[in-house]
């Protein structure tokens, strides 16, 4: 087995008890206190995660966002000045590679890539770079989420340049004095912001956000709870090289103009599946009753016939039910379609449901 | 009350009379986080030594029990359905799984007192 990397937080985690776990190489916090009470946590005041195990990067020169787009079916180069947008990068099949952030930050654009597939993302963005743009990977900084309700206000006591940006919005500003690359973004449909700060100050930078008393450790345990009932993919679940974005119910990641150009990878069946339909959508589930329904459960029609899988399962603490989502038929996918899921050889009634669960609160 | 027994699965067994309770121990309600959800043995099945014939669900994940040892089930914990928190907050009571009438009353001997159980964790 090989030795996990650890990320610039984790002599923080051990100091407040985590649970270490791995994750995509790396030790990683799972829980502090407990998945219920960080989720709640999330949902009621505000959370800090770790998640510098994910990777950063930089595109600078001439033509960088005509160079993504290459790669990816969203819109780059209309992307304006401390914007951020969530993108796919696509294969040439079609299938989905990742899921990434992009912002534009004036004269470069910021990436931000899944932890699992980083290296490969980065090597295929390098190998697909014209001469004059560069891509330059950060390896020496972390990256802090801080998500909830609360997370305005202690912006506001600590980074206040941050609290004008609006969802999306990006900008270099001083938390505690500690330059930092700020998004209002996140992963658990909440208001908040993702952090990017030095590694040599990250440490020094949670405890100062941990000192506030809205504030409480968070780990991958909440950031999933949350991440589904927000309805958010999760990279290797509800995405991977198999789906489309048109299956995955991300058509809305394809950009207007590229729509008319299809320059980009998988163009070919994106735009036919954009044109006739897909045979399968990734769509929200919720079982009846107690028990949840965990990934690689079978979905079933009311006649027995298997029509699809779930990929992500398992308990929402915030609507005190399970929830799950999945891909099923596209005929049957309806909001309200009446399904069975096989758990533990027994059929469960459960309805196909819109997403997000739990109302996205966005600061828009 | 008769003394606690103790499996390598992480249960507990208390033997009253010809009946004997299980449920999970502290260990295991803290490494499985909170519960959310479990599923209880119908009554009156017979279940064989180390069948699995309960769940237990935390957020993350789903967990088999096993039967300690052979027997009919003869009871099982109605308040875990509505409260599945119990086995966090009373493991070795409140959040009790099932009653079994063992085939065998002698078997709840055969396994693990306190201090074996306890040893038997430093091992982990």
């Amino acid at each position: 087995m090989t030795e996990l990397k650890t990320t610039p937080l984790d002599a923080l985690h051990r100091r407040l008890g985590a649970r270490m776990v791995p994750f995509a190489g790396y030790a990683m916090p799972v829980q502090y206190t407990g998945i219920m009470a960080e989720h709640a946590q999330c949902r009621s005041k505000a959370a800090l995660f770790d998640v510098s195990h994910m990777g950063q990067g930089v595109l600078t020169g001439e033509g960088a966002a005509a160079a993504l787009e290459r790669l990816t079916p969203a819109d780059v180069a209309g992307l304006k000045p401390n914007r951020q947008r969530y993108a796919l990068l696509t294969a040439e099949d079609g299938g989905i590679l990742d899921d990434f952030m992009v912002a534009n930050m004036g004269d470069r654009l910021f990436l931000v890539v899944n932890a699992a597939c980083k290296d490969e993302d980065f090597a295929h963005i390098e190998a697909h770079l014209p001469a004059g743009v560069r891509l330059a990977v950060w390896t020496d900084r972390a990256l802090i989420a801080l998500q909830g309700p609360a997370a305005e206000g202690v912006m506001a006591r600590l980074g206040p340049a941050a609290v004008v940006l609006p969802f999306m919005g990006v900008a270099e500003v001083a938390i505690a004095g500690i330059p930092c690359l700020v998004s209002r973004s996140g992963y658990t449909g909440e208001d908040g912001f993702e952090i990017s700060a030095p590694a040599a100050e990250a440490e020094r930078l949670a405890d100062t956000l941990l000192a506030d008393p809205d504030v409480a450790p968070a780990g991958l345990g909440a950031r999933d709870s949350l991440r589904l009932e927000a309805g958010l993919c999760l990279y290797g679940n509800d995405i991977d090289r198999t789906t489309s974005p048109v299956e995955a119910a991300l058509t809305w990641t394809i950009g207007k103009r590229r729509r008319s150009e299809w320059s980009f990878p998988g163009a070919a069946r994106i735009r036919h599946e954009l044109e006739n339909g897909t045979s399968r959508l990734r769509v929200g589930i919720l079982p009846e009753g107690r028990a949840p329904a965990r990934a690689h459960t079978t979905i079933h029609a009311a006649d027995g016939t298997q029509i699809g899988e779930i990929t992500s399962g398992g308990f929402g603490p915030t609507l005190n039910a399970p929830v799950a989502m999945g891909y099923v038929r596209r005929d049957l996918s309806a909001d309200g379609t009446a399904v069975a899921l096989a758990v533990r050889g027994r059929m469960l009634p459960a309805r196909i449901a819109p997403m997000p669960f739990v109302p996205h609160r966005y600061k828009r | 009350m008769s003394e606690l027994k103790f499996t390598k699965d992480h249960e507990w067994v208390r033997l009253d009379g010809d009946v004997a309770t299980v449920g999970i121990t502290d260990h295991a309600q803290t490494a499985l986080g909170d519960v959310v959800f479990v599923e209880l043995p119908e009554v009156g099945r017979e279940v064989a030594a180390g069948e699995a014939c309960a769940v237990v669900e935390s957020v993350k994940a789903a967990s088999d029990i096993y039967a300690p040892i052979a027997g009919k089930i003869v009871e099982v914990n109605g308040a875990l359905s509505d409260n599945p928190g119990l086995v966090n907050a009373s493991a070795l009571d409140e959040g009790w799984f099932f009653r079994i009438e063992p085939t065998d009353p002698a078997a709840v001997a055969d396994l693990m007192d306190e201090t074996a159980y306890a040893a038997y964790l430093e091992t982990l």
